[in-house]
């Protein structure tokens, strides 16, 4: 059986678009199999916003320089060890040319904005966001010929030597197979599977939000793992933060999360508090909150403000629950007046007077409450009082194939599967295992995007 | 007056907006959007007249149709902007009579063409109609000069005047103090920004018109259908000056100032206008706003119409129809300076006050973050 393409990349985001860009300049007919339709494709690309990468000196929008000691230092601080030292190095040192790679492929960077003095040195921004990134990819490789099938999820990859390979898609309800010469997995992970959660986490799985895609169900990853691909991290944990609990189940994106944790105190469905608003910037911070409200009765939590802290955060995208008294407030919100009442008093009787200063670790703190609030600790005292209702978001999965720095996706009893290959999500938490690095999803996506693309093509046309 | 649904919906996408600011480094839009919490009446006429509808923002979006956010801020902001034209035009009744209607406006044209042609024909007989026009002097043996100067004068003085009110309105609308647009540096910032149409660059590569790939025709197109009209006023004024302070009486050599700028200007509005229609014909229509689609229409054809028609003069002024060439090209003038105030033609006068503003406001800014 002769391979109708010589790759078929299972995905249509940023590594596997990638990957074909890289495989097609290497010689090789590509196929890509997107689960999206056209208007939703590109995966959770198309939320992000920034790529980390490594460079020497200022160039296009990045001032300073990011070198790999202190990128790896980075990497080790949030995941606290979890990550493969050799694959993580390996990816900081490639990432060094993505800036002119990905601007070469049609994206364009965002410049520093008239009026505000704010450059970064470590992420550099797509003009337009992630999806123009997507955009501007996917005309390239219109451009380089590539065909493209939306709305056909990859459900099993036969692996074997050239002619033996073979990719089982679904479109339309109709199961269909195309014979490959290699196979890209670049679909993504498995958080969008609430099943699969389930397992996991029982009912509280559909309490969550999955802030990106609704398409990441990880079908070609469990295929290949039940035809013995090595699973690397933990199945149950995932990256998440506190999201608005109004938003949608799926695609929520960059617009539900909510800022607001630090300046006043969060309660969950019994009026309580529980755990410290305070440890730590936000930024340090917003990342553990997905978490702890998920371990919250219902998963849910609530944000309490007062009017002083109105303007303190990015503006919200629904409005605040609204109320002068603090039992009305509590009512809005169908909470126990009393013990919301009683929460909110004993937590203004135990603030420290201090200065307060947002911009660092102030004085402003409690004392004598079994959960202390460390920093920016401001009675709660000025009507109208108001609130948001939280819950987990969640960004992505840790759970996935395991490869080498070729891209080759491990077999458990050892050695490579022969003609598979992984880039993205579907391979990232070898690198990060835990925690998260602003921008860096989009770093190991494009790295081993790439070199998935390449070694693919390269087996394909051997 | 915007109605308050769509004020509300405005309010409802730029909260979105607002949450996200991937789209910031577009255009002013988003960074004017972003020194706002809430948007209300004046805030959404603002914001909606800073937009140059080049569609980047659209294919960016993740929460375009059908995602529940439906946002889509290119047609949105349209249909403020027609809105906009449509209530600070002076005086109502015409604005409401010309608003989207390009039935009205081609009826508008008929009529002046037939009016011109008539009265020539009563006043002046058929003779003069029916003739060439090569002699100095010979196109006020059709319409004398007084006759042909009088009403431009005041159709001219009409537009003019109906969009100068119409500004003022906008800019008190938008709670801005008329003092305020004495800002020199403001001004001089907003002026690169509109003859450079420095928003259509969709942030370097151009817009996503017509389609959702960037291309830079549309700037370029109304580029040439800006210094096109540019050059004709050269040609009118030029002429004026010869007419008046040298004695010296149209029609003009062929390699004269007024015939030379008039004929360039001609043919860029005709490539322009041309160009820009087919842009529209070819468009995606998503993001599109079906009633400023008629307005635009509206105004190219009649733009179109009128150097075409002065064009053919040109190319006819010595046969017989020289004299019905003339006529019909007065006629169509005419109605194009009648129209000016109510159609697209006004988004000239409201983008320049949203621009101003805009600079206005960040130069505000810029000084608080110092301070």
């Amino acid at each position: 059986m002769k391979p109708a393409y010589d790759v078929v990349v299972a995905g249509g985001g940023n590594a596997a678009l990638c990957a074909t860009m890289e495989a097609t300049r290497g010689g090789a007919t590509v196929l890509i199999l997107e689960a999206a339709p056209k208007y939703l494709r590109g995966g959770n690309s198309r939320h992000t916003r920034n790529c980390r990468y490594m460079h020497d000196g200022p160039e296009f929008n990045l001032v300073g320089t990011y070198g790999e000691d202190e990128f790896f230092a980075d990497l080790l601080q949030v995941t606290g060890g979890e990550t493969n030292e050799e694959l993580a190095r390996m990816t900081i040192r490639a990432s060094k040319d993505l800036g002119s790679w990905i601007e070469g492929n049609g994206v364009r960077w965002q410049g520093p904005l008239k009026g505000t003095l704010q450059l970064s040195r470590t992420n550099a921004f797509f003009l337009g966001g992630g999806k123009a990134l997507v955009n501007a990819y996917y005309e390239e490789i219109e451009r380089l010929g590539v065909d493209v099938c939306y709305e056909a999820e990859v459900c099993d990859i036969v692996p074997g030597e050239a002619g033996a390979m073979s990719v089982a898609y679904e479109a339309a309800g109709v199961t269909q197979t195309v014979p490959a010469g290699a196979v890209v997995v670049a679909s993504g992970g498995f958080e969008a599977n609430i099943e699969w959660l389930a397992e996991n986490w029982g009912e509280a799985a559909q309490n969550f939000a999955i802030r990106g895609t609704a398409y990441n169900k990880g079908r070609s990853m469990s295929a290949l793992m039940d035809r013995g691909a090595k699973a690397i991290g933990s199945p149950r944990e995932f990256h998440s933060i506190a999201v608005d609990a109004r938003g949608p189940q799926f695609d929520g994106g960059i617009v539900t999360r909510l800022d607001t944790v630090p300046f006043g105190i969060v309660v969950n469905k019994e009026g309580l508090r529980f755990s410290d608003e305070g440890v730590d910037f936000w930024p340090k911070r917003y990342a553990s909150w997905g978490g702890l409200i998920a371990q919250q009765p219902g998963q849910v939590a609530f944000s309490l403000l007062d009017a002083k802290m109105a303007n303190e955060f990015m503006p919200s995208l629904y409005p605040p629950m609204e109320a002068q008294s603090i039992p009305e407030l509590a009512r809005a919100m169908e909470l126990d007046p009393e013990v919301v009442t009683e929460t909110v008093a004993r937590f203004n009787e135990a603030v420290v007077d201090g200065t307060y200063d947002p911009t660092a670790l102030d004085g402003c703190r409690t004392e004598g409450l079994e959960i202390a609030k460390s920093h920016w600790a401001r009675r709660i005292d000025t009507p109208p009082f108001m609130a948001y209702p939280l819950r987990t978001g969640i960004t992505f999965s840790y759970r996935c194939l395991a490869v080498d720095e070729r891209a080759r996706v491990l077999a458990s009893n050892g050695g490579a599967i022969p003609g598979v290959f992984a880039a993205g999500e579907a391979m990232a938490g070898n690198i990060l295992g835990r925690g998260y690095l602003a921008g860096f999803g989009m770093t190991i996506g494009s790295v081993f995007g790439r070199i998935a693309g390449r070694e693919a093509a390269k087996h394909a046309l051997a | 007056m915007p109605s308050p649904d769509l004020i509300h919906e405005v309010e409802r996408q730029l909260t979105v907006c607002n949450a996200c600011r991937y789209c910031e480094g577009y255009c002013a839009v988003f960074p004017a959007m972003e020194l706002r919490r809430t948007f209300d009446e004046e805030d959404v006429i603002h914001l909606a007249n800073l937009c140059f509808d080049c569609r980047a923002c659209y294919n960016a979006c993740p929460y375009t149709p059908p995602h529940d956010y439906a946002i889509n801020i290119p047609q949105v902001m349209a249909e403020v902007r027609v809105e906009t034209y449509r209530e600070y035009a002076t005086p109502g009744f015409l604005s409401r009579l010309f608003q989207g209607n390009t039935a009205v406006v081609a009826l508008v044209a008929l009529v002046s063409v037939l009016i011109v042609f008539g009265s020539v024909l009563a006043l002046q007989g058929g003779d003069v109609v029916f003739d060439d026009l090569t002699e100095e002097g010979s196109f006020y043996r059709v319409i004398p000069y007084t006759a042909m100067i009088l009403p431009a004068l005041l159709l001219s003085g009409w537009w003019l005047v109906a969009l100068a009110i119409g500004g003022v309105r906008f800019w008190r609308a938008t709670n801005a103090r008329a003092g305020q647009l004495i800002d020199a540096r403001s001004f001089l910032r907003a002026s690169k920004d509109a003859f450079g149409l420095e928003y259509l660059k969709g942030g370097g590569d151009g817009c996503d018109y017509p389609g959702p790939a960037k291309s830079n025709a549309r700037r370029w197109l109304h580029h040439a259908l800006v210094w096109g009209v540019l050059l004709d006023l050269v040609s009118t004024t030029v002429a004026a000056v010869y007419h008046n302070f040298l004695g010296d009486d149209a029609p003009y050599a062929y390699l004269s100032i007024p015939v030379v700028t008039g004929t360039a200007g001609g043919v860029l509005i005709v490539v322009g206008g041309l160009g820009l229609l087919w842009l529209k014909r070819v468009q995606d229509m998503d993001p599109a706003n079906r009633r400023m689609l008629a307005l635009d229409y509206a105004f190219l054809l009649l733009l179109l119409l009128t150097s075409a028609t002065g064009l053919v003069l040109l190319a006819g002024r010595e046969t017989v129809a020289a004299g019905t060439l003339l006529t019909v090209h007065l006629g169509i003038v005419a109605a194009l300076y009648l129209a000016l105030p109510y159609g697209k033609f006004a988004h000239v006068v409201y983008r320049y006050a949203a621009l101003i503003r805009h600079h206005i406001e960040m130069e505000r800014e810029a000084g608080k973050m110092l301070g």
